[in-house]
Formats: structure tokens, C-alpha cells, sequence
């Protein structure tokens, strides 16, 4: 049975450091545009710490959130797409196909959850960081739309170890840059088909929700958050 | 008005085809710089990347999609006004129908090149267009862009067809009264045109059939620009108005270009005596129905957005209403509702002066109309947290100024070549409707010759 990739995000274990944004920048070789063109909108970043303040100062609560590609399985940017360069695989993933993109951006104004960045000028490293980019991540041109891919470097080498030693793909074996990297075990993947994986049995919590779920977008990552309802409901 | 006979036509009408005024040739070359410096601009974004546009996330369609819709809305003047009066058999449009067509395909061919201009590798646009090719793959036919490239290039195969076929006679005309190489030019361009009674029962037919042919291609074409955005899940966007919405609207700004340009052919080519205030007065009637109709739209719209309460539509909705965009907001709804509607709507104030003020009006307030459509919804999507503004920079707007330069060039030029009132047509309206027979007419043709 072939696989569905999907993530559970414990909010109430994220404490917002932010490791997981530089994990995936180092993986998937983001380049930085400088502060200026930060300034004026055109950061990649394909995770992100959102953070939402509650309460008046000094009484505040925040509340962080990390914001990637959902891989819907109803996305709204792949109809869209003119080039098929969005496009859905076999394994329920976003596939954003760097080399048929011609940068309609059309699919970044559909998402609901901008998380497709786009590529205003060509990339560029200050030395000696060029040295450090990952070779198995094809690095992206001017005009180009990048997302988040689920590490998919990650997945295809993990099933491709599996297979080599003839066996299934192990749950908790394949892991994001992103998941690897959170101190708080926040962020979990693994194989939706799989009833009994790790992030199968989270994403049914019932501290589960989906991030605009409403939209119908069906997204394939789970938030798990404490609310009063569902609280009492387990007192 | 009195009858003229085919000889003053014939004077009037062919004598801007005779030379050009040292002014003439100024304005031209004006106009010309800033088509050079808008080239000069997409080139630079091109070299430099479309980074040096002021789009950004999460406002990733600015100024360049505004221009797009602007432009094929304003392309809906001609075709669908010349065709509907033709069917209508008004007779009264005979001096209006080509210029009206003029603008259409040169507003559509303009229209046309901004989905290239916005692309982030525009020297890969070819990928839309669906041939056999070695990527093995044929363009997403699911993707509203892809009917775009369908619609606007049947549009723009129809209406030029529309605007070429009655342009025959007078091309003939022209070669028969010119000697050289004009003469040699002409001949190719009238592809064998005689008159006979049997090409001017071919030439009405085939008006006839493309008269009906183009309207609901033209329908067709600004609904399905409106679909570029209703297809997508963005506040305020995905609405089952905005097809109507943006052929209403784009009717309203074809019918108000048509009036600017029509008052500037009168004035510069002292076509005083064909251009009356009469049709003035009739397309300015027109044009307060359509600002009736876009008002009522825009009620509709906001009304039912309102009423809904929705929360990540009323972010958008207040922030055109009193928010960032509010002035432009109330500058749109005072350019197209309450400067012309009482310009318009008042006999008195129908004037030629009234409605080319109304007809100005106008066109600024569709263009802020499509900028307001695109910008404030995507800048107030669903998450907070990633909001932002737009702002353009130098590189859109010369490129949109050279838009507009490049609509009075062409439109220039095309005056001094072709006649830009079919005189053929006009000589057809001095006759009664029983006597509108080509034969006759082809006497008359013979009797001027």
C-alpha cells in the first residue's frame, strides 16, 4: 500500500525557538534575500513560527504556531496551475515541479495559508555558505515557486534504503528537517495509511484540528491544542 | 442631417490618409518614447528579475494583472457595441462602429501581453500554449489561465476578423484613388475587392454571421478573466457575481474609451460633421445605463459580503471601505457614479464636453476597480500573521503608462492608413433603408470613381 505523509504539530508543546526554520533552510538550501528585500516581502521561509498575542501588556499570552505547506489533499493551488508544475503524487504530496514552474504565481495567491514563496531574483551565498548547500536539493531560479516538499530528499532516500533491504519503511524512520530538529518532539511525520503509526494515532487526539479546515482543503498536517471543550469533555 | 454626396464623403473622411502635420508627427513621437521606455523597463525585469516589480508575498498580482483586466475589459467597447448596434440595426452607428472595433483589438492586443509581462520567466510563456512537445506534458486545462489563452486568442482572432472584413470596400476605395506604391500596398491589402454584387452579398453575410459570433465570444473573455479570481479560495474573490460584475464593468469602460477616442478623432481629424453630438448623446446614454448597472453590482457585492458577516471577508471588505484602500475605494465610486451619473443623466449636461468628463471618470475609476479587485484581497488573506501591503515601483508604472502611450500611437497610425469612419457604410446611411442595395451602390462607387 503506498504511502500518505503527514504531520502532527503539537502546539502546546512548541515553545517557538525556531529550530525548525533554521533546519529547514540548512536542508533544503533557502537562500536568504538580505534585509531589504525581507523588509519589502520576498523572505523564504518554508516553515514559519507564526505568533499570535493574547491579553492586554503585561497580562499577554502568546501563542506560536508553526505554519508550513499542509499538502492538502483538495489543494487550491493545483488547479490552478497553467503547467502542471504543482501537481499531487502518488504519496499525497504537493509536488511543486521546480523546472515547469514559469512563475504565474497563481498558485501562491490560492493557498490560503502562504506558504509558497517565490523566487523575485536569482539565488546567491555569501561565501563561504555556498560550500554548505545540500546536493540533494535542486537549488532554485529567478521566477520559480518553492514550498515546503515534506523533505522529500528524506522520504525518497528512506524508501529507497527500505527497499534495498527489502522491508517495509519503518514509522519514525523518515524524518523532515524540521521534526528532526524540535527540541519539544512538537512536530511529529510518518504514514497516515498506517493505522497504527505514531502520527496516525495523534492526528486522531482529540485536540486535533486543521489549520482553515473550513476551506475544505483537506490538509494533511494536524494541529493538536488544548481547548476547554474538548477538556471538560475528557474530565 | 442633410445628406452629403459621395464626393464630400469620400474628401472628408480619405483626407487624413493624405500626409501628416509636423504635430502630428510630434505627439507621435512622444507617445513613442514612452512605448520605448516601457519595452526598456520589461527588459530591465527581465535582466534584473521580476524582483524589481513591487509585487511580493502575499500580494503576488499587482499592477501587471490590474493592467490585464483593465485592458480586455476595455477591449469590450468595440466589438460588442458595433456588434449589438448592427444587430440592432441602429442606424445611427455607422460613424461609430469602426472606431469602436479599433479599439477592441488594439486594447485586446495590449490586454494580451500582460500575462507574459507578469510571468516570472516571461521567455517561457510558450508553455501555455497546448503543441506536442518534448516535456511530454500538455498545459493544465483545469487552470483558469489556460482559458484565457483560449478565450482572449478567440477574441482576438474574431474581432479582428470583425474589424477587418468591413474595412475592405474602403481599402479598394483607397487603392482605386491612389497611384504607386500606396497603390501597390492597397491592392495587396484589399485582396481583390471589386464590388461586385456577389462579394458585397458575401461581405453582408459574413458580417451578419460574426456580428452574432463575436457577442458571446466577447462574454465569454471577461467572464473568464473574472474567473482567474472567483476560482480561487481568496476573500471577496470566490463570489458567483463577479462573472457579470466584469462584463458589466467592462462594458461601462469600453463604452466610455470609445467616447474619449471618438472626441479626439472629431477634434483632430475636424470630423465635426460626421461625429455629431447626437452620438454623444446616444453612447453617453448608454454609458449612464452601465453606470447604473456597475453601481448596482457593487451594492449587490458589498451588500451581500456585509450581510454575511464572513470574518476573513469583512477584513477585506473594511479595509477597502475605511481602511488602507478607502480612498482609492470612494475616488472609484466618485469617477464612476457620482461624477457621471449626473453628467449623464441631466439633457443638459449630455454634452460632448459632458461626456468625455463622465468618460474619464470612468476609465480611471474601472482601472482603480480592477486594482481594488486584485490587491486588497490578497493582501488580507486568511492568516494574520502574513498580511502585507503592495506598492509599485517605478518599473509597473512605466510599463503601465506605456499602455496607455501605446493605445494613442497605434490608434494614430491606424487613422492615417485606414479610414477610421467606414465610408462605405456612411455612404449607405444617406440613402433610405429601401435603397440600401449594393448594386446601387456600386453605381454610386462608379459614378465618384
Amino acid at each position: 500500500m503506498s504511502h500518505q505523509w503527514g504531520m502532527v504539530i503539537d502546539l502546546d508543546r512548541c515553545t517557538g525557538c525556531e529550530a525548525c526554520v533554521v533546519a529547514c533552510h540548512a536542508e533544503n538550501n533557502i537562500s536568504t534575500v538580505g534585509e531589504d528585500q525581507a523588509a519589502r516581502g520576498r523572505a523564504k521561509h518554508w516553515i514559519r513560527v507564526e505568533r499570535y498575542y493574547e491579553g492586554e501588556f503585561p497580562d499577554v499570552k502568546v501563542k506560536f504556531m508553526p505554519v508550513l505547506c499542509q499538502q492538502c489533499d483538495a489543494a487550491p493551488c493545483e488547479p490552478v496551475c497553467p503547467t502542471y508544475a504543482s501537481h499531487h503524487t502518488t504519496e499525497g504530496l504537493n509536488s511543486q515541479i521546480y523546472n515547469r514552474c514559469i512563475g504565474t504565481r497563481y498558485c501562491a495567491n490560492a493557498c490560503p495559508y502562504n506558504v509558497r514563496f517565490f523566487n523575485f531574483y536569482n539565488p546567491a551565498w555569501d561565501k563561504p555558505l555556498h560550500l554548505q548547500l545540500n546536493p540533494d536539493v535542486s537549488v532554485r531560479t529567478v521566477g520559480v515557486m518553492e514550498k515546503c516538499t515534506f523533505c522529500l530528499q528524506r522520504i525518497k532516500a528512506g524508501e529507497i534504503q527500505a527497499e534495498a533491504e527489502k522491508r517495509e519503511v519503518k514509522d519514525g524512520e523518515i524524518q523532515p528537517a524540521c521534526v528532526q530538529s524540535c527540541p519539544t518532539r512538537a512536530m511529529v511525520f510518518g504514514d497516515l495509511n498506517d493505522p497504527q503509526s505514531e502520527v496516525s494515532r495523534m492526528a486522531r487526539s482529540n485536540r486535533g484540528t486543521k489549520l482553515l479546515g473550513e476551506l475544505g482543503t483537506l490538509p494533511k498536517v494536524t494541529y493538536l491544542q488544548r481547548d476547554s471543550w474538548n477538556d471538560s469533555k475528557d474530565a | 442631417m442633410t445628406p452629403k454626396t459621395p464626393e464630400q464623403i469620400n474628401e472628408a473622411l480619405l483626407r487624413p490618409l493624405a500626409g501628416v502635420s509636423a504635430r502630428y508627427l510630434i505627439v507621435l513621437a512622444c507617445f513613442l518614447a514612452v512605448v520605448i521606455a516601457g519595452f526598456t523597463a520589461f527588459g530591465w525585469q527581465i535582466y534584473h528579475g521580476i524582483g524589481v516589480a513591487g509585487i511580493r508575498r502575499p500580494v503576488f498580482w499587482g499592477f501587471y494583472i490590474t493592467n490585464f483586466v483593465f485592458w480586455i475589459g476595455l477591449s469590450h467597447a468595440g466589438t460588442l457595441i458595433s456588434a449589438i448596434l448592427r444587430l440592432a440595426n441602429a442606424t445611427w452607428r455607422r460613424p461609430v462602429t469602426r472606431c469602436a472595433e479599433v479599439i477592441t483589438v488594439f486594447a485586446l492586443s495590449i490586454g494580451a501581453m500582460f500575462p507574459i509581462v507578469h510571468l516570472g520567466r516571461a521567455w517561457l510563456f510558450f508553455w501555455l500554449v497546448p503543441y506536442p512537445s518534448e516535456r511530454g506534458i500538455w498545459p493544465n486545462i483545469r487552470s483558469p489561465l489556460l482559458w484565457d489563452f483560449f478565450a482572449i486568442s478567440t477574441y482576438l482572432l474574431g474581432s479582428g476578423t470583425f474589424l477587418l472584413l468591413p474595412i475592405l470596400p474602403d481599402l479598394a476605395l483607397v487603392r482605386d484613388r491612389a497611384t504607386g506604391l500606396r497603390k501597390k500596398i492597397y491592392t495587396v491589402l484589399a485582396i481583390g475587392w471589386r464590388g461586385t454584387p456577389r462579394q458585397w452579398h458575401r461581405l453582408e453575410t459574413a458580417m451578419r454571421i460574426m456580428a452574432i459570433a463575436v457577442i458571446p465570444v466577447a462574454v465569454s473573455v471577461h467572464s473568464i478573466v473574472s474567473w482567474d479570481f472567483a476560482m480561487a479560495p481568496v476573500p471577496m474573490w470566490h463570489s458567483t457575481i463577479f462573472a457579470p460584475y466584469f462584463v458589466a464593468g467592462a462594458i461601462f469602460s469600453g463604452i466610455a474609451a470609445l467616447i474619449i477616442a471618438m472626441a479626439c478623432l472629431r477634434k483632430f481629424l475636424h470630423l465635426e460633421e460626421y461625429l455629431l453630438p447626437m452620438h454623444f448623446e446616444n453612447l453617453g446614454k448608454l454609458l449612464l445605463v452601465m453606470s447604473l448597472l456597475w453601481a448596482y453590482f457593487v451594492f449587490a457585492e458589498r451588500l451581500t459580503s456585509w450581510y454575511g458577516n464572513e470574518p476573513s471577508e469583512m477584513a477585506v471588505f473594511w479595509l477597502t471601505q475605511t481602511g488602507r484602500y478607502s480612498p482609492l475605494f470612494w475616488t472609484m465610486v466618485t469617477c464612476n457614479f457620482l461624477i457621471p451619473f449626473p453628467l449623464l443623466a441631466i439633457k443638459k449636461l449630455r454634452t460632448i464636453t459632458g461626456t468625455v468628463i463622465a468618460s474619464v471618470g470612468v476609465v480611471i475609476g474601472m482601472w482603480l476597480e480592477r486594482f481594488l479587485i486584485i490587491v486588497p484581497a490578497l493582501s488580507h488573506k486568511y492568516l494574520p500573521y502574513s498580511w502585507g501591503t503592495y506598492r509599485p515601483t517605478w518599473v509597473e508604472i512605466t510599463i503601465t503608462a506605456a499602455t496607455f502611450a501605446a493605445m494613442a500611437m497605434l490608434y494614430m497610425l491606424f487613422s492615417k492608413f485606414i479610414p477610421i469612419i467606414s465610408v462605405w457604410e456612411l455612404k449607405w446611411g444617406q440613402h433610405e433603408e429601401p435603397e440600401r442595395d449594393p448594386v446601387l451602390l456600386r453605381k454610386d462607387e462608379e459614378a465618384t470613381a
